[in-house]
């Protein structure tokens, strides 16, 4: 049983958990003003908001998501808002939907409904709102009639309205603004209510669970409870015990692309909310770990990360969108074993590691290249779930610079991306990891290069001296995302653009012209 | 006044063709396309997909009872394939099942066997190979051939562009239901509901009063709708009828970019010859449209392509021929601007080409050749009411073309790894249709007795705003205000014979029969008023719904005078039919008088290039837009916005890509990308120069639905500026889109797979050390 709220009523369904929130949402409730454009998370004329219940159960979190690739089972627990959540009685519209009426932000109108919830879900935001950030929020709305500009008139409008609202207590000025509507202070209530209710439910199916399959040996079923408090077994909400084949599925970035026919029609085991999966620390020894269910939006609110990378918020502009980043994992975007996962190659270039659990609890931990054996054949078998990712800190002064060219800058799959990491003292390269994606069967991590910079100088030889190395660690092939020509000399060109981040004054490219 | 339709898309209450709530017994359609390019259909083994579970019934040729036939220009296209298949994709089968998962899953138990047959998909082989759509068109005027001998200067060159993807974000779909007398209802999001009505009477054997389709609106069209919805709603319509369910077809979007057709790529060789001062004196051009495997609109989009092949130039000779080439692709089909565009790229590539090998910039070549008024175009009408050069001179002006060139030239000075770009376009586009019959509307005003009005109009609302201008010039003409005026669903049993909502003329065509409607209307009110009033009809009318007689109210209002004629049996419906007037166009001679008026307008971009990486941002684009009496500028500034962002689109990123076999790799949204808002342009500025319009435009607003894409077209040649300031010596063909792949080997030609390096002779190593 999945149990949420949708807009202000609540929801018990048997619907296959790996099943498509948006076919839930116009299908099931025939709320039809979210629509369908692409399913694959690559327009946003699905978006709807989904809030979640912090931890100390006194607001919610909104976040735009696609329902497109939302499985219906990450709904559990939560706050999911479509257009008619928002809408106000009478007609009369919120100060979103003005907004774009009044700059012409809505011709066909038919994306026009992912544009409103995702500036919604943006006025809900506990950020200030700046031009940049209301921008921002609608980078994973694909408008094909308006060019866009009547809607950052819109947003400029928005920004402007949003600068008086207050820090604290922003739903209720938000409500009594008409942002949306007032049932909304409510919400957190009743998804405490729920919180306990399912804990509730969840401990008896928990000694259910235990006394049949009490020769299991394993824990695989257990209840846990979710970094937002509310309790969970890991196959969705304790209908069934998981079987050890039942796929994994984390925020549905990929797998909803790929297989939500096959999914939809077996149980899952749900990650995305799963105990203890989110989170990001700096241990003792050094090394910062991930929960295996960060997300990249995730990333991107650490303090932590952003102070080890303070390019980060950068980077990942050009990662997905908004709703994408809300959703997909890092630890999925490893698993899913694209060539051109973009976190995938950050990773390897920041030498991270993986911890892998069996059924039996039994852990090991698999340093990234080495999870790659082939296009989407990976070191992993079936039953391992990533449990965390780990990667060294880095010393202050050490180089990292993450690269990506893709047809279209944001919202697009790399042709070739690229990262690499440097320490160098005295002018002489002490440590290096470089990785390429896009130009080999799976997401690169260039050991050869890598090793062929250590003990050089930083210099411009040395570079084209890398870049000869790397040529020849690389295997692209021509495809719709570029020729292997092109994904040469690009790969080259991002090299030699790590190094011009890295040391401007050292490399002189005025020859090159 | 705002677009109305806002009000609702924004609540989320405007309901498309998936929003219409399912009616019980509705059977789900898919489509079982054919999987190979071409090649003669030996077996359908339907046997497992029949015994899927859900499935009730799968259609083929076979099941069809009229005439397996739904070519438009051409009867070369059957709704479903019978005997061979001719391109991937192609309708093959029908599956009907309980449910839409039912039917999607049945589609992978079919098989098919097919004799495969060799596969064309480019359009000069297909050329050679006589695989010809239609006879090939010349459009001639001077001499072209007797006028080289005296040029300066002649050049040549190939210019190719590529296709594009509408990418309406709704795809396409229908929803059929069997009607008591034997015949179908059909809710279509199409562009043409008469088209669709017409095929589907045909293919069901059926007269065409016995189908009825209804539009309320569509998720965005752009000519991907125009003929292209046809086949989805004959698919529902043949459903329906045969199974007496309904049927409901929705295509996924994979689907729809597979089985749909696109812009039409075309491959065209240019010549060009000059005078000493620069002017064109003779422009010959030779078009090889790919077409794909059927005419579809192919030999009209052709035609444009032959009236926009000089854009807003005067040319004394040119000879202009166009082949349409029968290829192995979805048949390609009407995209805004409907080959105008692909004639105005090779134009504009052979004036870049003259300028380049002159090294003077290209706009001093443009400037002086601008059309003035009376200058002939190739086809004889005269460019009349010419805003060409005013145009381009309010441009240069608003937006200080000098200046901006200069501040061009000192980034690029001071700048290794950057470089900008700036291209001038201007714009001619002719309005009308071009097929001189299809320019005819009707519009059918019902005054209703409390005073409220109903509009029905043969226009399709697809974002465009046409609902909002028809609802004002119908306000505007009664006196009344647009709240009492409903703009109704698109019925082929309330308007008839109607043309497609295409060629920017739809608000034009349709807004002056509704003017017509309501004028008479006004007019039997006024007389009724008379009588009843005792007034004199001199000086009487109707001003925000009172009665004024010489200026002052008579003692009634718009309600109490609606009242009033319909207790004294007055009618109070209308129906008037527009025809543009003065057009005629003979395709024998290629010459006439086929426009009602043109178009003209200029833009300005400019463009950064990351010379490292080949990546590049539209930093300016400055329009200066004849408009002519705008009446709706936020629906008016939203086309031209819409319409140039979508042109820089085809002209950058947006790749359609097929391999050998005929099958399309750019099948997805992961792998065709049109701009994002990021994307669009940092500045787009939109001028409304001062025009007086034109009388055959609608309230003398001219048409604004096509002629702004073609200001896309400057984003190319601003980019091909910016990577010759970093890399002159590039061999930089005229092709486009122009990706960020093509940038960056125009950047690096040296670069090679064997040679991968930097190859310190060619180039120059990458860097040096500064010690």
């Amino acid at each position: 049983m999945i149990e949420f709220y949708l807009n202000d009523q609540p929801i018990r369904t048997t619907e296959a958990p790996a099943s498509a929130l948006l076919d839930f949402v116009r299908y099931h409730e025939h709320l039809m003003g979210t629509k369908i454009g692409c399913r694959e998370g690559d327009c946003g004329a699905c978006t709807v908001l989904v809030g979640e219940l912090t931890t100390d159960g006194q607001k919610v979190t909104y976040q735009s998501m696609t329902s497109c690739l939302t499985p219906l089972g990450n709904a559990h627990g939560k706050h999911i808002v479509t257009v008619e959540g928002i809408n106000a009685a009478a007609g009369q519209l919120t100060p979103v939907q003005q907004a774009i009426v009044e700059e012409g932000g809505s011709q066909c109108g038919f994306c026009t409904v992912g544009f409103v919830m995702s500036l919604t879900g943006h006025s809900l935001s506990e950020q200030p709102a700046t031009e940049k950030s209301t921008i921002a929020a609608i980078d994973g709305n694909i408008c094909r009639c308006t060019g866009y500009k009547s809607l950052e008139r819109a947003a400029a409008t928005l920004t402007a309205q949003l600068a008086n609202r207050p820090t604290q207590n922003a739903v209720a000025w938000l409500s009594e603004k008409q942002f949306v509507p007032a049932y909304f202070e409510g919400i957190p209530a009743k998804l405490a209510g729920l919180r306990t209710q399912l804990a509730d439910a969840e401990a008896k199916a928990k000694a259910l669970n235990e006394a049949s399959f009490a020769t299991a040996g394993n824990d695989a079923g257990a209840v846990s409870t979710s970094p937002s408090g509310h309790a969970q077994s890991q196959n969705g909400h304790g209908s069934s015990f998981p079987h050890a084949a039942h796929p994994l599925l984390g925020g549905g970035t990929d797998l909803l692309v790929q297989r939500l026919e096959e999914l939809r029609e077996q149980p899952v085991r749900l990650v995305f909310d799963q105990s203890g999966r989110r989170g990001i620390r700096q241990e003792a020894a050094g090394r910062v770990v991930l929960g295996a269910a960060t997300t990249a939006s995730h990333l991107l609110e650490s303090e932590l990360m952003r102070s080890l990378i303070p390019q980060l918020p950068q980077y990942l502009k050009l990662v997905s969108s908004t709703p994408i980043r809300n959703m997909g994992t890092v630890a999925g975007n490893f698993i899913n074993g694209s060539p051109i996962g973009d976190l995938t190659i950050m990773f390897l270039a920041l030498g991270a590691s993986i911890t892998l659990a069996d059924l039996t609890g039994a852990t090991r931990e698999l340093a990234l290249p080495n999870v790659y054996l082939g296009y989407k054949r990976l070191a992993k078998t079936a039953d391992e779930q990533v449990t965390e990712i780990s990667f060294p800190t880095s010393l202050p002064g050490d180089f990292f610079n993450f690269e990506k060219v893709s047809k279209r800058t944001h919202l697009d799959i790399a042709s070739v991306n690229s990262a690499a990491w440097l320490r160098v003292e005295n002018g002489i390269i002490q440590a290096a990891r470089v990785s390429a994606g896009g130009v080999g069967p799976v997401p690169l991590y260039l050991a050869r290069t890598s090793d062929f910079l250590v003990g050089r100088e930083l210099s411009a030889e040395t570079v084209a001296a890398a870049n000869e190395v790397m040529q020849t660690e690389i295997s692209p092939i021509s495809d719709v995302r570029g020729t292997v020509e092109y994904k040469r000399l690009l790969l080259r060109q991002l090299l030699l653009a790590h190094f011009l981040r890295f040391a401007p004054e050292e490399i002189v490219v005025s020859n090159l012209i | 006044m705002n677009h109305l339709d806002p009000q609702r898309h924004v609540r989320g209450e405007s309901q498309y063709l998936d929003d219409v709530p399912t009616q019980q017994g509705t059977l789900f359609a898919a489509v079982f396309e054919s999987p190979l390019a071409h090649g003669v259909l030996v077996n359908l083994d339907l046997s497992a997909a029949l015994a899927a579970p859900g499935v009730v019934r799968i259609l083929t040729a076979d099941d069809i009872p009229g005439d397996n036939q739904i070519g438009g220009i051409v009867p070369d296209e059957p709704l479903l394939a019978h005997g061979h298949v001719h391109f991937r994709g192609q309708p093959v089968a029908l599956v009907l099942a309980r449910h839409e998962h039912q039917a999607h899953a049945a589609l992978k138990l079919i098989k098919v066997d097919i004799e495969p047959l060799p596969i064309i998909t480019d359009p000069r082989v297909a050329a050679a190979q006589g695989e010809l759509i239609v006879p090939p068109r010349t459009f001639k005027i001077g001499d072209s051939a007797a006028t080289w001998a005296s040029c300066a200067h002649v050049f040549e060159g190939v210019a190719e562009s590529g296709g594009q993807e509408h990418l309406y974000i709704e795809t396409q779909g229908a929803y059929a239901f069997p009607t008591e007398m034997g015949g179908v209802r059909i809710i279509s999001s199409t562009q043409g509901p008469t088209a669709v009505q017409r095929h589907t009477a045909h293919v069901l054997g059926l007269g065409m009063h016995q189908v009825e389709v209804d539009v309320t609106r569509l998720g965005g069209g752009f000519g991907g709708k125009e003929d292209q919805a046809t086949p989805w709603g004959a698919l529902a319509a043949l459903g329906a009828y045969c199974t007496k369910k309904p049927v409901k077809l929705v295509l996924d979007r994979m689907a729809d970019m597979r089985m749909t057709g696109k812009r039409h790529p075309y491959s065209s060789d240019f010549k060009i010859g000059l005078d000493k001062d620069l002017r064109i004196v003779a422009y010959e051009v030779t078009f090889f449209q790919n077409a794909g495997a059927a005419a579809d609109l192919s030999p009209a989009v052709m035609e444009r392509t032959l009236f926009h092949a000089t854009n807003s130039y005067f040319v004394p000779n040119v000879t202009a021929t166009a082949f349409s080439c029968r290829t192995n692709l979805p048949p390609n089909t009407a995209f805004r601007g409907f080959g105008g565009p692909q004639g105005m790229f090779v134009i504009e590539s052979a004036i870049a080409k003259a300028a380049e090998e002159l090294g003077i910039p290209a706009c001093e070549i443009q400037r002086k050749n601008l059309l003035r008024e009376n200058d002939l175009f190739s086809y004889r009408q005269p460019a009349e009411m010419c805003h060409a050069e005013q145009a381009w001179d309010t441009a240069a002006k608003e937006f200080d073309l000098a200046g901006t060139r200069a501040e061009v030239e000192q980034f690029n000075q001071q700048n290794k790894l950057q470089k900008k770009g700036l291209a001038v376009m201007p714009i001619c586009f002719g309005i009308s249709f071009t097929k001189t019959p299809m320019n005819q509307a009707r519009a059918l005003v019902h005054i209703y007795s409390d005073g409220s009005v109903g509009v029905s109009t043969g226009a399709v609302e697809m974002g465009q705003g046409v609902n909002t201008k028809i609802a004002h010039v119908a306000a505007r003409t009664l006196g009344i205000s647009v709240n009492r005026v409903k703009v109704e669903s698109t019925n082929t049993t309330r308007v008839a014979n109607t043309s497609p909502s295409a060629a920017s003329a739809t608000a034009d065509l349709n807004g002056k029969a509704t003017e017509m409607a309501c004028a008479a209307l006004r007019e039997r009110l006024l007389r009724h008023a008379c009588t009843e009033y005792t007034l004199n009809y001199e000086g009487l009318e109707i001003r925000d719904e009172q009665v004024l007689a010489a200026g002052v109210p008579a003692e009634t209002d718009w309600e109490k005078l609606v009242s009033s004629a319909f207790w004294k049996r007055v009618a109070l419906t209308e129906n008037a039919h527009y025809a543009t007037p003065d057009l005629h166009f003979d395709a024998a001679t290629n010459q006439g008088h086929p426009f009602a008026y043109h178009v003209y307008g200029t833009a300005i971009t400019t463009v950064t290039v990351d010379c490292l990486r080949g990546t590049y941002t539209v930093d300016a684009l400055r329009i200066a837009h004849d408009f002519g009496q705008s009446f709706n500028e936020v629906i008016d500034r939203g086309q031209i916005e819409g319409g140039a962002v979508q042109g820089i689109g085809w002209m950058t990123m947006e790749e359609i890509a097929y391999n050998a076999e005929g099958r399309l790799l750019s099948n997805s949204l992961n792998s065709y990308k049109i701009p994002d808002i990021y994307a669009a342009p940092k500045v787009l500025d939109v001028h409304f120069l001062d025009t007086p319009g034109h009388p055959k435009a609608i309230l003398r607003s001219k048409a604004v639905g096509e002629p702004p894409l073609m200001y896309g077209i400057g984003t190319y040649f601003a980019l091909r500026d910016a990577v010759r300031a970093f890399q002159p010596r590039t061999a930089l063909p005229f092709s486009a889109p122009m990706t960020p792949e093509k940038v960056l080997v125009s950047l690096y030609p040296e670069f090679s797979a064997a040679e991968t390096g930097w190859n310190a002779t060619a180039v120059g190593t990458p860097a040096s050390i500064a010690s």
